[in-house]
């Protein structure tokens, strides 16, 4: 991957999961990480797409970029905002 | 004494098909009412109904069996509660909503707030026929906006504000107008395609856009015996002012132009649109 200006602190995989546990998942290894740690997400196109990175940032969370990659899944990177 | 049914039903007392037995109808304004208000309905349908209530399909609850002689009390024992006997009959009925944006994630407006303004404004006025009103926060139009003789819609008066921006795209991929294209990093908007349903600015992980509450109003929407769908008769409206004056000029309209016991979809018809477009235009504009 081109460099990002950033470095992925964990990485977390929602495509084997859907609505609302593909939030919870995210959720949840956002947990792990310290404030300005840097969580990358592996999602699916469609709802997932539409309404995680948009309810991480409800949470409170950073959303740094979100790249598509070829197979219809993309890349959302969020930094950790609060403990 | 003769029973005055006419007073009985105005006030909410639906005549059921057993003798001196009625249906009482609840106001409910937005689908909303407070756990008080339940109990309190839960108290009323044990003791003088039969122990069981109806949802109605427009949001509001009615309390079966209650007997005549103890109209009275019912009245004053749920307004302990804080509820209110509703409406049948030739006025404005119960206003609908759905949740819109104080609770729900897609919401638009604040739709609860606009039925009770509605509400203060007009409900149990007497007109021609029955007058319904319904708000729905946003395109998903859960509450069914066009099926009300005026009806709300929620949408987004939007722009893009660069500064936020990361360039992930998603408001053109969300867009299903196909209005928003995205060329060296600048987001632009056609907004002869844009229906301003507020799905680039909800799905924005990053706040990109400079967003304001804004509506689409349909006009003559009617779903019994016979079934019309409201129709759109003006531009998007962009603050609550012009809004209500826009609600105040179809209710005067349906008041002066409709014959007794017609619905506002066939005085529009019988009129001509083009009348009625006239007057809400000139709201629309102040």
């Amino acid at each position: 991957m081109a460099d990002l200006g950033f470095t992925v602190d964990d990485k977390v995989d929602i495509t084997d999961v859907v609505c609302p546990v593909t939030f919870v998942k995210t959720k949840v290894a956002l947990e792990e990480l310290d404030d300005g740690q840097i969580l990358q997400v592996h999602l699916n196109g469609g709802e997932p797409v539409q309404n995680v990175p948009r309810s991480v940032k409800d949470e409170g969370h950073k959303i740094l970029k979100l790249i598509e990659n070829d197979d219809e899944t993309y890349e959302l990177f969020v930094q950790k905002v609060g403990d | 004494m003769a029973t005055d049914y006419a007073t009985l039903k105005k006030g909410g007392f639906m005549r059921q098909k057993q003798k001196d037995n009625f249906s009482l109808r609840l106001a409910v304004v937005g689908g909303t009412l407070t756990a008080e208000n339940l109990k309190k309905i839960a108290e009323v349908a044990e003791k003088y109904g039969d122990g069981h209530v109806h949802l109605t399909s427009r949001q509001g609850v009615e309390i079966p069996f209650i007997k005549l002689n103890d109209i009275d009390e019912v009245k004053d024992s749920l307004a302990e509660g804080g509820c209110k006997p509703g409406v049948c009959g030739p006025r404005v009925r119960t206003v609908t909503a759905c949740q819109g944006s104080e609770i729900c994630p897609s919401g638009n407006i604040n739709t609860y707030d606009i039925a009770l303004k509605l509400n203060d404004r007009y409900f149990g006025r007497e007109l021609p026929h029955k007058f319904k009103f319904g708000v729905t926060g946003c395109q998903n139009n859960c509450l069914k906006a066009e099926e009300n003789d005026v009806g709300i819609k929620g949408a987004i008066k939007m722009k893009w504000e660069a500064g936020n921006c990361i360039n992930c795209g998603l408001c053109a991929k969300v867009c299903r107008e196909g209005a928003i294209t995205i060329e060296d990093g600048q987001v632009n908007v056609d907004f002869d395609k844009c229906n301003y349903c507020g799905r680039c600015v909800k799905s924005c992980p990053t706040d990109a856009w400079e967003q304001q509450p804004a509506y689409w109003v349909s006009f003559g929407g009617t779903f019994g015996n016979s079934i019309s769908k409201g129709t759109e008769l003006l531009p998007l409206i962009t603050d609550e002012d012009q809004l209500f004056r826009v609600t105040d000029a179809a209710i005067n309209f349906f008041e002066e132009n409709a014959k007794q016991g017609e619905r506002f979809k066939f005085t529009i018809d019988r009129v001509g649109v083009e009348r009625l477009k006239e007057v809400l235009e000139a709201a629309y504009k102040g």
